[in-house]
């Protein structure tokens, strides 16, 4: 079975030179593919999940009343957002990454702590974290004073305050535009290839590089891969925004 | 120095409020004992809420006191959850937590806030939305009750937290005429049953029956106070005679 499925697409690699979907048939690409998809995976999760946190920390740390903490906030969001990921990436790697300590376990090797995969990962997460805190912001905003003035009066805390009741009002204002962030961080995720992390697109790249003929098949296996994954979230996403409705509240 | 009941539970003294250079309260006094119902009437911009909202320090004060059973409420060292737990406060808004049934609006504070055991302030809840005449709504979320019901519902969340001085500003002003009275009979019920209530309102007819005390205000000072049968039928200031023509 394995076998027949094997034989034909290497029968159709020979007839049709362009199209050579080598990783169906050679173990070594498929392996590339497998673990690049699989790399592209972790990476999107975790930059989700950490930009997420970002925008919930930066978004309260802006209604601190330090003038300080709010400046820091403010400088963060414009560094992040109006400087290219790209240039972050290599800005977080060689910059960055030439004063991080190193370890040695063998004595010989200089390994250092934050991998490019660890850089890929503290990048990306500050890059879309600037614009989820933007975008929590606005979701508190919309939270009026009245309600969270109510939350005082019952004796709790500012944290508590925003915990319970800014913070979960806001994200349900604020699902739409996260949704849109949380996609473009899961394609930019490819731009991490640039510091030799190997996601899906590097893989890709690599495959490409050894078979000319697989370039089309890459480019077709990048596209399916993107649009699931963010079908996936974007599906995710919208089962939370239902499972978060309230009755007779309309945002 | 521990307060005893024969003191004023809620005292004011001399109160100077500002807004940037606004000045909104221009020397407020005024003493409340415990189980009197005192009614705020007065002008729009008067100052009224903000008076109210210095009570629990939602808003602070530029000069005066403000004591609750004793203990200055603008004392920087001062707990304001100890504040806010002695002082409920409901709002011309209701403001209740649009993402919280009306059960879960009324457990929060004493669960989160005090930490109380979650069955038994389960069991408070119900008995106080009992208590507000909204028995079956526990359920409901605050965007399915009416004005009324919301009000209610905000009502028994403020006294879910066992306050000894309950506040009230202008909790009737946003509801319609036919839902203003079953708010008023929940007050009147909490009054009844001994409940210390400052209240801003502009409901006469409430405030002459219930109120042990009404204070007239006007561009931040207190221009007329006095018992409601004596301030409705003698009142002596002009501003007062023609605030009361104006209403009646
Ligand atoms: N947060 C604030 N910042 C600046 N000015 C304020 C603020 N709150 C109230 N004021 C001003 O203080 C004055 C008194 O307002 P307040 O709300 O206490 O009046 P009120 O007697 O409750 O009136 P109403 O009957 O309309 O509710 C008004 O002139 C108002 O504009
Ligand atoms: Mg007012």
């Amino acid at each position: 079975m394995l076998d027949a499925f094997q034989d034909f697409f290497r029968a159709f690699a020979a007839d049709h030179p362009a199209w050579n979907f080598v990783f169906f048939y050679e173990e070594r690409q498929w392996g590339q593919v497998i673990s690049g998809l699989w790399m592209t995976i972790k990476l999107s999760v975790v930059c989700v999940i950490f930009s997420v946190i970002i925008g919930i920390v930066g978004a309260a740390m802006q209604g601190s009343n330090s003038r300080v903490v709010r400046g820091i906030v403010n400088a963060y969001i414009q560094f992040f957002r109006n400087t290219p990921p790209f240039v972050q990436l290599l800005f977080f790697y060689f910059a960055l990454g030439s004063f991080t300590p190193t370890y040695s376990p063998d004595g010989w090797l200089e390994i250092p702590i934050i991998s490019n995969v660890g850089w890929a990962i503290i990048s990306l997460s500050f890059f879309a974290g600037a614009f989820n805190v933007e975008i929590f912001r606005a979701g508190v905003e919309a939270v009026p004073e009245s309600t969270q003035e109510a939350s005082e009066a019952l004796g709790f805390t500012r944290m508590q305050t925003f915990g319970y009741i800014v913070l979960p009002l806001a994200l349900r204002v604020s699902i739409p535009s996260l949704n849109n962030n949380l996609v473009n961080l899961v394609k930019t995720t490819t731009q991490a290839f640039v510091i030799a992390v190997p996601e899906l697109l590097y893989e890709s790249i690599t495959i490409w590089n050894d078979f000319p003929s697989a370039q089309n098949p890459m480019m077709l296996v990048l596209f399916v891969a993107y649009l699931s994954l963010v079908g996936i979230l974007v599906m995710g996403m919208n089962s939370w925004e239902r499972s978060m409705r309230i009755p007779g509240y309309g945002v | 120095m521990t307060w005893t009941p024969d003191h004023p539970i809620v005292s004011i003294r001399d109160v100077e409020k500002s807004f940037g250079t606004l000045k909104v309260l221009k020397g407020i006094s005024m003493d409340v004992m415990k189980g009197e119902v005192i009614c705020i009437i007065g002008p729009s911009g008067s100052g009224k809420s903000t008076l109210i909202r210095c009570i629990n320090a939602l808003n602070d004060i530029q000069g005066g006191s403000i004591t609750v059973e004793g203990q200055e409420v603008h004392d920087h060292k001062l707990d304001k959850l100890a504040l806010r737990r002695k002082v409920g406060m409901v709002f011309q808004q209701y403001n209740l937590f649009p993402h919280k049934t009306a059960l879960e609006n009324i457990m929060m504070a004493p669960v989160k806030v005090l930490k109380e055991d979650k069955a038994k302030v389960a069991e408070r809840a119900r008995s106080l939305l009992k208590k507000v005449r909204l028995e079956g709504k526990e359920d409901s979320y605050p965007g399915e009750l009416s004005g009324g019901q919301q009000q209610r519902v905000a009502i028994a969340r403020s006294l879910a937290m066992n306050p000894d001085v309950m506040l009230f500003d202008e909790v009737t002003a946003a509801l319609d005429p036919e839902t203003v009275k079953e708010v008023l009979v929940t007050i009147k019920d909490l009054a009844a049953e001994g409940m210390t209530c400052i209240l801003v309102t502009h409901e006469m007819g409430f405030a002459r029956e219930v109120a042990d005390h009404i204070y007239f205000t006007d561009k931040g000072v207190i221009v007329e106070h006095g018992p409601p049968t004596t301030f409705f039928d003698n009142a002596k200031d002009p501003r007062t005679k023609e605030f009361l023509s104006q209403i009646l």
